[in-house]
């Protein structure tokens, strides 16, 4: 760990195959992110994590750590970035946060409320996805899918199921299960499968737990994201890093350190 | 059923890289790809039954809804609607009793629109079941409908139908060539490996696609990379997913000039040890794909390609086509990479380039149709003779494909630093207005511009030349080329996915009356973001044809727009349609005013 690059003026050292997120996470400095989560290859779709480095906006969880590189992730201008981004993904889905049992516990919601995003922004799109309650233990509501692809990571490279993938494209792309039948009853997931635990917002949702933590009392009611998501990072990756239905395909290896930490999608503070 | 897909499995030996052309082949036998196909697929290829789903669903040419014997997609591009698609597509519709967008019940056809399909000198267009059907008219469309109606079987309909002709204008050392298959690869084989790539370097060649690239920096980066594993194939990819709207220029020179394009690879192939070769063809040509299939099997017969090429031990290298089905994005070179592996064409995360980690990630070389061509001209006449022709920075010519409004449209070959005007000039274009090159990704150009010269230093192009008149409304063309870009986004990263849909909707809006002030700032934001985060160059992009045209000609914005600083997207009396047409009325008194006194 000898080398370093700076980020917004400060020296961040960096193992060789880090990316600048996981060098700055691992050094306990806080880029926000979305779709990275520190058990899997980067993956770079939702582009929350962007900065600026040496002039050029790049996705920080993508983009090699290398000597030299001098990174900005705290100014306005990324900052305002990120919010516009959010408020994206908040029009592209239907997010009832009031009535949504993952309020408190939202990557979403909890970077939002970070980052000051205080109205819609934009028109809402109000897409039509039905609810998948077919299975008798899980519930599947696509309407705060944000294509993270976590669960299709999850349910590949550690439970070996593959139960989701992606179908479709641009505004029609969305989450598909593996069964002829599209439903979830129909797949071999079980309520102990790591593809249960890691989505960010509210899609994946076991039944009959509901509310069990009263809102106002969850994990980013407490403290907010920033201040938290470096609870996470590093840890012991138990993915492969090579999944079979997954897109973006970057060479970028997973970095497998030590010092596990609290689980990402836990359900009390 | 089973037995098609088994025989379809066998012949690709059951590989899942090879999953796209199996769909593709599958619903040519089967006319669509049923769930309880892609259960035999998967089962087959060893892979999730979702992954197999989610690639039939990628692409726009793979149909899971339900069986169709005759789908018809009209090419929609604006050249195609300044030529009358629209009403004949609903000539069409009518003639077949069929509602636009859907299958008609006794599954007999389907009517939609498709992206530019690169028949823009020669439209309206439109592809059956794949296969393009040019310059469409009423009388065409009766006889169209009139075998539909017959049922009569695609390969039974009149060839003249399908007849695609060059339109070949203008012709210089690459169009014009004399060259005989081989006789560049007699040249370049016995210069060696380092004297060949020096030549290339030397010549001054870049790639055609658009970016310009220098070619011999690129060959010599993919001969010198190590690849993942010892002994690692190099590939060479031939890049003809030609899906700029406005080009066609690839599709006439694989038509015309095959050889030369295979020629070009194969010199590569020697240039940095590469062993196997890819066409990745774009699924509007699938007529092609049996004539190029023959050029290669006749180069074959020659030993212009296989083992020991013209008698150079050692030197073993073949061609494969691949085609596409319906994809803009996988004219990006990693999104290409993943199709040919068999996958949704999403562009990769780079570095690593393919050069370095390409296909099945060894290294790849991945060059445009005219580049291939380019560089077998180098290999044949060499470097100095070449790099003489056009400009300093630009050497050689360029092939450009002109469109629209002119009198004579079709394929132009230039020496690089000729100007727009002469173009213009050269294809009979009167009373010009504007000028899109190098397609929606590329630039619009006004008047005052026309002095400019195509060149990389200037204008640099893939090739599309789309000519406006002043008969023609820039608005209305930069609307067509949003709905492109967001009809075209793979969905991978969040701005281009959903910021492509609401410029679209912003377009739409403006075009309804409803557009104000605010909403043109809006899209300058939108510009902003999908230039700062997308991740890749469709959506960095995505919004140049709108802000050129804000810029060039603004009053065509201007006069849509309400006086108001805001007003919701919310229409109170297009809400009000459904009821309209459930009870039948439209007099005043159905309708709200929408009108708002200040």
């Amino acid at each position: 760990m000898s080398e370093t690059f700076q980020l917004d003026g400060e020296d961040v050292p960096f193992a060789p195959a880090q990316t600048v997120l996981q060098a700055a996470l691992a050094a306990g400095r806080y880029i926000p992110h979305l779709c990275y989560h520190p058990e899997f290859k980067p993956h770079g779709s939702c582009r929350v994590c962007t900065v600026q480095a040496n002039g050029r906006t790049q996705a920080a969880c993508t983009l090699p750590a290398a000597a030299g590189l001098e990174v900005e992730s705290a100014s306005e201008e990324m900052n305002a970035l990120r919010r516009t981004l959010v408020q994206m993904l908040f029009a592209e889905g239907n997010h009832f946060c009031p009535s949504c049992e993952k309020s408190g516990n939202c990557v979403l919601q909890a970077l939002g409320s970070d980052l000051g995003v205080l109205t819609a922004g934009f028109r809402h799109f109000y897409p039509d996805r039905p609810v998948d309650a077919s299975h008798p233990d899980i519930l599947l509501d696509f309407n705060r899918c944000i294509l993270c692809e976590l669960c299709v990571r999850a349910s590949c490279e550690v439970d070996g199921k593959c139960v989701f993938a992606l179908s479709g494209r641009g505004l029609d792309k969305h989450l598909i299960v593996n069964a002829a039948s599209g439903k979830l009853v129909d797949t071999d997931i079980a309520l102990f499968d790591k593809a249960m635990e890691v989505c960010p917002v509210g899609v994946i949702l076991k039944k009959r737990v509901g509310f069990a933590v009263p809102i106002g009392q969850r994990r980013y009611d407490q403290r907010p994201i920033s201040a938290q998501a470096l609870d996470d990072a590093p840890r012991v990756s138990a993915a492969s890093g090579e999944c079979a239905a997954c897109e973006g395909s970057g060479a970028v290896s997973a970095l497998a350190l030590t010092e596990p930490a609290s689980s990402f999608g836990e359900e009390t503070p | 059923m089973t037995q098609a897909l088994q025989t379809i499995l066998a012949r690709h030996q059951f590989n899942p890289t090879r999953l796209l052309q199996i769909l593709r082949e599958a619903q040519e036998a089967l006319t669509w790809i049923a769930p309880e196909y892609i259960d035999t697929l998967a089962a087959g290829l060893g892979l999730p039954r979702a992954r197999v789903e989610g690639v039939a669903g990628f692409y726009r040419f793979l149909h899971t809804d339900a069986p169709c014997r005759y789908r018809l997609l009209f090419s929609d591009n604006i050249t195609d609607r300044m030529l009358g698609n629209q009403d004949l597509l609903t000539t069409l519709c009518e003639m077949l009793w069929v509602e636009r967008g859907h299958i008609s019940e006794d599954g007999l056809a389907s009517v939609d629109t498709t992206s530019c399909t690169g028949m823009c000198d020669q439209g309206p267009a439109l592809l059956v079941n794949g296969w393009a059907i040019p310059r469409l008219s009423r009388e065409r469309l009766a006889r169209i409908a009139e075998l539909i109606l017959a049922q009569a079987p695609v390969e039974t309909w009149p060839r003249e139908l399908f007849a695609v002709a060059d339109n070949l204008r203008r012709a210089d050392i690459l169009l014009g060539n004399p060259l005989q298959p081989g006789d560049a690869l007699r040249v370049a084989l016995p210069l060696g490996r380092a004297t060949l790539l020096e030549e290339i370097k030397h010549s001054n060649l870049r790639g055609r696609g658009g970016a310009g690239f220098a070619t011999g920096l690129k060959w010599a980066a993919c001969r010198d990379a190590a690849g993942d594993h010892a002994n690692a194939r190099r590939y060479v990819v031939c890049n003809a997913d030609e899906g700029e709207p406005g080009t066609f220029k690839d599709r006439v020179l694989l038509s015309t000039q095959a050889d030369l394009v295979f020629e070009g690879m194969t010199v590569c192939a020697y240039a940095i040890n590469g062993s196997q070769g890819f066409l990745y063809l774009r699924g509007e040509y699938r007529y092609l794909l049996a004539p190029l299939n023959g050029v290669l099997a006749r180069r074959r017969e020659a030993g212009l390609l296989g083992r020991d090429i013209l008698g150079h031990a050692g030197f073993d290298f073949d061609i494969e086509i691949h085609l596409g089905a319906g994809a803009y994005v996988c004219g990006e070179e990693s999104a290409l990479i993943e199709s040919l592996e068999g996958k949704r064409g999403i562009p990769r995360n780079r570095p690593p380039y393919p050069v370095s980690h390409g296909y099945l990630q060894c290294p790849t070389t991945l060059n445009n149709v005219e580049t291939f061509c380019a560089a077998a001209l180098v290999a044949a006449k060499g470097a100095d003779w070449y790099r003489g022709i056009g400009t300093v920075k630009s050497a050689g010519t360029k092939v450009l494909s002109v469109s629209g409004d002119c009198a004579r449209p079709g394929i132009y070959e230039y020496p690089f630093g000729v100007t727009v005007r002469q173009v213009l000039a050269d294809c009979g274009a009167e009373n010009t207005l504007a000028v899109q090159i190098s397609g929606p990704s590329g630039v619009c150009i006004a008047a005052d511009e026309f002095d400019r010269r195509i060149a990389f230093e200037d204008l640099a192009t893939a090739g599309a030349f789309m000519v406006f008149d002043r008969s023609r409304d820039m608005f209305e063309v930069a609307r067509n080329f949003a709905h492109f870009f967001a009809h075209e986004s793979c969905g991978f990263c969040t701005p281009c996915r959903v910021g492509t849909a609401m410029l679209r909707s912003t377009m739409d809006k403006i075009a309804a009356g409803h557009g104000t002030l605010y909403d043109l700032a809006e899209i300058e934001k939108l510009d902003r973001v999908l230039n700062q985060s997308a991740h890749c160059g469709l959506g960095h992009t995505a919004c140049n044809p709108t802000l050129d045209t804000m810029k060039r000609f603004r009053p065509t914005y201007e006069r849509r727009l309400k006086s108001l600083d805001f007003e919701p997207a919310f229409d109170l009396d297009g809400a009000l349609a459904a009821a309209r047409r459930m009870t039948g009325r439209d007099d005043t008194g159905a309708h709200l005013s929408t009108e708002i006194e200040a």
